[in-house]
């Protein structure tokens, strides 16, 4: 029975050509134009049946009882699986420690948490199911902060912890701590003339990505499983799913259904195990699709944060010292928390020079939603809070806060707090003088011959102001963030390339196992095979488990890394193509053997432009194949005590300019335009270039302005899983984004190209931020920025 | 579930008699989102779509009789001279797909504070058309809402259609969200002058457990726009007069702290919304007559 | 129960349909049409906008038994749908080139498995051209808004656009790519009148 919706390959060339450096359109695109591009919520098996979890309805209980067997006796469902159903003593998945249950075990810890799964052959069965299991909880008090997660008598949200963070962790109730200390604090803040202090907080963002979790297992002869899956690392699923299910990894096979989007929430497994386990059990095809409600509750979020920073400049406004702490809510399981750690304190100095540093930043085990990877990882939070502290320095100083940036920006050389050396372009007060270089937008656009246009107005369509109230305001910001896995992480990618000749023509065939999520890689994976092998067609084999791991894509890093493997095999396969050649031709003619040969236009030539031979004549009757790992350079640990290491492979740096209009009355914002300065090494694709920035622009505006799911203090029970309560910004709350792109080489990376999907959503989010200080006067202190705080409002009448 | 599709209104009203639980569906924007979230299992579901004259309005002398599910987007294009404050109410429900598929059946039958279309409905003057195979009644607006999503519907009632009466001067309608477009109300207000009986109407949104007037701050506003002759010398209406009338408004509401809001910002910003409709609808009263002046 | 309706001017028939279903499920898991996307089932995302009557609407809001005997066009009957306009206006005088042959975006056989060359409708090409797809999730459900809309006004101000696209909600791009996108097929369908 076939599967419907299963990946094909895909071959660009006929019609789109381009190797890298152009705006190649995508691969894919005609088939997401036309809605037969399969999602894996698309995915579709004739006999299949639909999977449903029951997740708690409390946030921290012991589970006395569950009770399945009205489920069970209901007509239509085939399967009810609780913890005790789990065919294998891995009970437990994780991507760092394995801490998170497949089913939740004597105990949940958050909202929402998996409990039991059900197999039905409508959906409404499945649910009507679920809805019959019995659960007798008994509710435990719950952890929710940092005092109650570490007060003497804090309940423990894990107990008997034994993973190697465990050790050296002030409280169990802690993930992971990172201290950096370099230089003398204490000393450094003598020379100060101003010293500022801030408190602030960052709210509870979810990655919102438009296609919901979601998957189908087919079970196989072999006993094995199929899994079609949307994720950001198959291999890294497969790694956790395998040993739950009891099979050896051969016989789960993975491949890559299309994503709708990602921005982290698809690095910790969500329903992929539910599946497989529902598939083995029935011997049938098993669909799981969340809902949205369901899919907030299916993924980690950005970690909410409590940063407190203290910054000293001195009169002539160089900065002296940074004390800071960073308190990272993980929630439940730890899923990424202990690498944001990593990022949030080694990058929580930010894009400047400041030589004496005392730095903390912990994660916390908590009763709340678990938080993980989300687009910034960690570098997001802490460049909130410390361009906050450039424009309050700045003002006690009386001097423009571009400029005070600017005299203390960070340049190739510099030292992060880490003692690592910033050892590429770190163009950091260029990027500043470029956004503020932009020309301004004009004021009160929303004047018209007709009258206000409201469209053009904080309120927008809802009508609230024709101009009363509005003042206009401009912020800046810039940041840092790390491109790839850091603090050590054997970081590779694997890529397999094949070159032969078809109808007469050369054609290369990549086949990686990259999730491709909406990013663009598989357009420049075709890009970078054109330009390395001359040739025009290329087909992107669907991404799969049958080829080495791709790594995650996440960190900014599959251009780089990825890219970076199929440049790396495409070479190899060059190499050998060569050979032959030389073995075919060689005796006709001398360069063979002497000149500096190319693979230009389907044809061997050499660098001085002279044309050997066709690939086709080479490429008769052999077929080149190479599968290789390709690895950046390595990183280290940072030490436990001190911070220091060399921990990171690559920066990216991008500035903003904000300019809204505040109806200071009602606390509305309109973000007029918001503009981004980034420098991308080398722009690989163009157009893909701008829409990552201006993607990654728009979801910082969005945790400036509306974006937060809101957790009961009291319960820690979600309060918004929602669309219509967790808002992200429609057309109408988004402003025009123009880009100033900056190409300055890493002359480590291939082709001299920064990751750069991440960079832009960091300095977004605090430029909109000041913007709305400038305008308003207000300190504002948390984000996102609510009408309440705006207007003075936000406490409770009660 | 049972489906039931009447063909007619006769049909439906049958039908309604003989299953009282069965819930009304037209535009779908309530009743499917608590299906599609399992919130919501009605013993039957009864379309309204092919009851066409649910579909279809008809403008009188006094009033516009509104079937219950003529669409927003109708109602924006069609019927802004005689319901300004619906049509610009209509253009801030939801998205223009939802706008296309709901109309006021759906806001008035859900009762909820957060309906877009209740503020403009109180404030214009309204009564909702219900009926049942026991006979047909109409509803005066301010009687309808009588809780928290209740209504004043009997079990075996439909609404038919509404009858607003037509503008007889500026109406305006402001709706607070935390996004510019798509969003559920924080809190909102409708406002209409209505200079041929020298009085105001007030309709206030999400603030309160139903949607309310102000009538305390009409009646002042009424009193305060006669004492000081402002119909006839159509003069600015004196900040202090709008300052009182806008916090008599915020005092109308009974709001809650919610995901959405606090009580406090709700109140706030109905006071703000109270003077700033005021003020436009004002101005543009004062612009007609001096058009009509002008003209005579 | 059964629902018969016309999808892409072809005769439809459901049976076995639950009464909660809505259109969206309907379309996608009984009718093999998935090209309408499912993200948030609540009217906030517009990510499953077809055509009912011809109007855009949330197929995720329309119960599957409301749709007996009315016309629905989806993402996969778009193409057509814009042929069979840009023709019918041709048949009235009203355009002198077809928009295909204006914009020379029709078939010119099709590449492979990339459906490259495909036959697509002005603003699906101009989605391609203008880089408004990433993950393509809300796609399908913006170009059925988007076509409606240039079919409606088809000089569109960027704040008409905004207003007329306002309930499509994406993530990937911010936005700017899909107004250009626009901007391009109104463009080009201006050339081409």
């Amino acid at each position: 029975m076939p599967t419907n919706g299963a990946p094909t390959k895909i071959t660009q060339g006929s019609r789109t050509k381009g190797g890298i450096g152009e705006s190649t359109l995508r691969p894919d695109g005609t088939l997401k134009v036309t809605g037969e591009f399969a999602y894996s919520s698309d995915m579709w098996h004739e006999d299949m049946l639909w999977g449903q979890i029951l997740r708690s309805t409390v946030a921290h209980a012991e589970i006395v009882s569950i009770d399945t067997g009205e489920a069970l006796a209901t007509p239509g469902v085939y399967a009810v699986l609780t913890y005790d159903d789990l065919p294998t003593e891995v009970k437990n998945y994780g991507l760092e420690i394995q801490d998170t249950p497949v089913l939740a075990h004597g105990k949940v810890r958050h909202h929402g948490e998996p409990v039991a799964i059900v197999a039905a052959d409508h959906p409404e069965t499945a649910r009507r199911a679920a809805a019959k299991i019995k659960v007798d909880y008994r509710e435990l008090p719950v952890v929710t902060d940092e005092a109650s997660a570490t007060a003497p008598d804090a309940i423990l949200v894990h107990e008997g912890r034994d993973d190697h963070h465990a050790g050296h962790v002030p409280h169990p109730n802690i993930v992971h701590r990172q201290p950096i200390i370099r230089g003398d604090v204490d000393a450094a803040r003598q020379r100060a003339d101003v010293i500022v202090e801030g408190e602030y907080t960052f709210g509870m963002q979810d990655q919102a990505f438009l296609g919901p979790e979601s998957g189908l297992a087919v079970p196989e002869e072999d006993g094995g499983v199929h899994l079609y899956i949307a994720t950001q690392w198959l291999h890294s699923d497969l790694r956790q799913i395998a040993p739950v299910l009891g099979l050896p990894e051969d016989k789960v096979r993975m491949t890559l259904s299309g994503v709708g989007g990602a921005f982290g929430g698809r690095e910790d497994l969500s329903m992929q195990i539910h599946a497989c386990l529902l598939a083995l059990r029935t011997g049938k095809p098993v669909k799981i699709v969340y809902n949205r409600f369901e899919s907030f509750f299916g993924h980690v979020h950005r970690h909410p944060a409590k940063l407190y920073y203290e910054h000293g400049a001195t009169r002539d406004g160089k900065l002296t010292h940074m004390k800071c702490r960073i308190v990272l809510d993980g929630g439940a399981y730890a899923s990424a928390s202990p690498a944001v750690v990593g990022n949030a304190s080694s990058l929580s100095v930010g894009p400047y020079v400041i030589d004496d540093v005392d730095i903390e930043a912990v994660a916390l085990y908590t009763n709340n939603p678990p938080c993980g990877a989300m687009r910034g990882f960690g570098a997001v939070q802490a460049c909130f809070a410390y361009e906050a502290q450039m424009d309050k320095l700045a003002q006690q100083l009386g001097m423009d806060p571009v400029e005070f940036r600017q005299l203390n920006a960070m340049e190739q050389g510099t030292l992060l707090p880490t003692g690592q050396p910033v050892d590429s372009p770190a163009p950091v007060a260029e990027l500043l003088r470029r956004v503020k270089a932009m020309p301004m937008p004009p004021e009160r656009q929303w004047e018209s011959s007709e009258g206000a246009d409201v469209r053009q107005l904080p309120g927008g369509l809802s009508n609230t102001t024709h101009g009363e109230g509005v003042v206009r305001g401009v912020g800046y910001a810039v940041g840092i963030k790390n491109v790839g896995f850091s603090e050590g992480f054997d970081d590779y990618s694997t890529a397999k390339v094949r070159m032969e000749v078809v109808g007469g023509e050369p054609v290369v065939t990549v086949h990686t196992a990259m999730a491709e999520v909406g990013q663009g890689g598989v357009t420049v994976h075709a890009q970078i095979a054109r330009t390395e092998l001359g040739v025009t067609q290329v087909t992107i084999n669907p991404a799969d488990t049958q080829v080495g791991s791709a790594g995650s894509t996440s960190a900014s890093r599959q251009t780089y890394v990825t890219g970076g493997a199929v440049k790396n095999a495409c070479e190899i396969v060059r190499e050998k193509v060569l050979e032959i050649g030389r073995r075919k031709f060689g005796a006709y003619h001398p360069a063979w053997a002497t000149a500096e040969l190319l693979l230009e236009g389907g044809k061997v030539v050499t660098d001085g432009g002279e044309v050997l031979r066709d690939l086709a004549d080479v490429l008769e009757g052999e077929t080149v194949e190479v599968e290789e790992e390709w690895r950046h350079r390595p990183t280290e640990a940072f030490d436990l005590r001190t911070g220091q290491g060399n921990g990171h492979v690559q920066y990216s740096f991008a500035a903003h300019r904000a300019v809204v209009e505040v109806d200071t009355e009602l606390g509305l914002v309109k973000v007029i335009e918001l503009g981004c300065a980034q420098d991308v090494g080398k722009a690989l694709n163009p157009l893909s270039v701008l829409g990552q920035i201006q993607g990654g622009t728009t979801q910082g505006l969005g945790v400036a302005v509306m974006e937060e799911i809101v957790v009961d203090p009291k319960t820690a029970k979600v309060k918004n899983p929602s669309f219509t309560d967790y808002l992200i910004p429609t057309i109408l709350d988004t402003p025009t984004i123009p880009v100033d792109v900056l190409e300055l080489a890493d002359e480590h990376a291939p082709y001299g190209l920064r990751g750069i999907g991440e960079a832009p959503t960091l300095s977004s989010t605090p430029a909109v931020l000041a913007a709305i200080r400038n305008a308003t006067g207000l300190e504002l202190n948390r984000t996102p920025v609510r009408p309440e705080h705006l207007t003075g409002t936000s406490l409770s009448e009660a | 579930m049972d489906f039931l599709r009447p063909a007619s209104w006769e049909e439906a009203l049958a039908a309604k008699a003989e299953h009282p639980t069965a819930v009304p569906i037209a535009g779908g924007t309530d009743v499917m989102v608590e299906i599609n979230f399992d919130h919501r299992r009605p013993e039957y579901l009864m379309d309204l779509n092919r009851v066409g004259d649910l579909s279809e309005w008809e403008v009188g002398e006094e009033s516009v009789r509104l079937g219950a599910s003529v669409p927003y987007t109708k109602i924006m294009e069609n019927l802004r001279a005689e319901l300004p404050g619906l049509a610009l109410a209509s253009h801030t429900v939801a998205s223009p797909q939802i706008r296309n598929r709901g109309g006021v059946g759906g806001n008035l039958g859900t009762a909820s504070p957060a309906g877009d279309a209740h503020p403009a409905l109180l404030a214009a003057g309204a009564e909702v058309e219900v009926e049942s195979v026991r006979g047909s009644r109409r509803i005066p607006i301010d009687e309808f809402y009588t809780g928290v999503k209740r209504n004043a519907l009997a079990a075996d009632e439909l609404i038919r259609s509404v009858h607003v009466k037509k503008a007889d001067g500026p109406q305006q309608f402001s709706k607070v969200g935390t996004r510019n477009a798509m969003v559920i109300a924080v809190c909102a207000f409708g406002f209409a002058l209505h200079p041929e009986t020298r009085t105001v109407r007030t309709g206030i949104g999400s603030a309160a457990p139903t949607p309310i007037r102000a009538k305390a701050a009409e009646e002042f506003l009424n009193a305060a726009l006669e004492e000081g002759g402002f119909w006839d010398n159509g003069k600015i209406v004196t900040p202090s007069v709008a300052k009182q009338f806008a916090d008599l408004c915020s005092a109308a509401c009974n709001p809650i702290d919610d995901v959405r809001g606090t009580a406090s910002y709700r109140r706030h910003a109905v006071g703000v919304m109270a003077r700033r409709t005021l003020t436009w609808t004002w101005e543009s009263y004062r612009g007609t007559r001096r058009t009509t002046e002008g003209a005579a | 129960m059964r629902v018969n309706f016309t999808v892409n001017g072809r005769p439809q028939e459901a049976d076995d349909v639950w009464e909660g279903e809505s259109l969206l499920y309907v379309l996608r898991e009984r009718l093999g049409l998935p090209g309408s996307k499912n993200a948030c089932e609540q009217g906030e995302c517009g990510s499953c906008t077809v055509r009912l009557d011809g109007e855009p609407v949330c197929s995720c809001l329309v119960a599957a038994g409301q749709v007996e005997g009315r016309e629905v066009v989806t993402v996969e009957g778009l193409a057509d749908y814009a042929k069979q306009r840009a023709e019918a206006g041709c048949a009235t005088g009203a355009c002198g080139t077809s928009l295909q042959n204006a914009q020379g975006w029709q078939a010119k056989g099709t590449d492979s498995h990339t459906g490259e060359g495909a036959e697509l409708s002005p603003i699906q090409q101009a989605f391609i051209d203008a880089g408004a797809v990433q993950c393509g999730f809300c796609t399908p459900g913006l170009l059925v808004a988007a076509d409606e809309m240039l079919e409606r006004n088809p000089n569109p101000s960027d704040a008409d656009i905004r207003e007329a696209l306002s309930g499509n909600l994406c993530r990937c791009t911010g936005y700017e790519k899909i107004m250009d996108a626009v901007r391009l097929a109104a463009a080009r369908q201006g050339e081409a009148v």
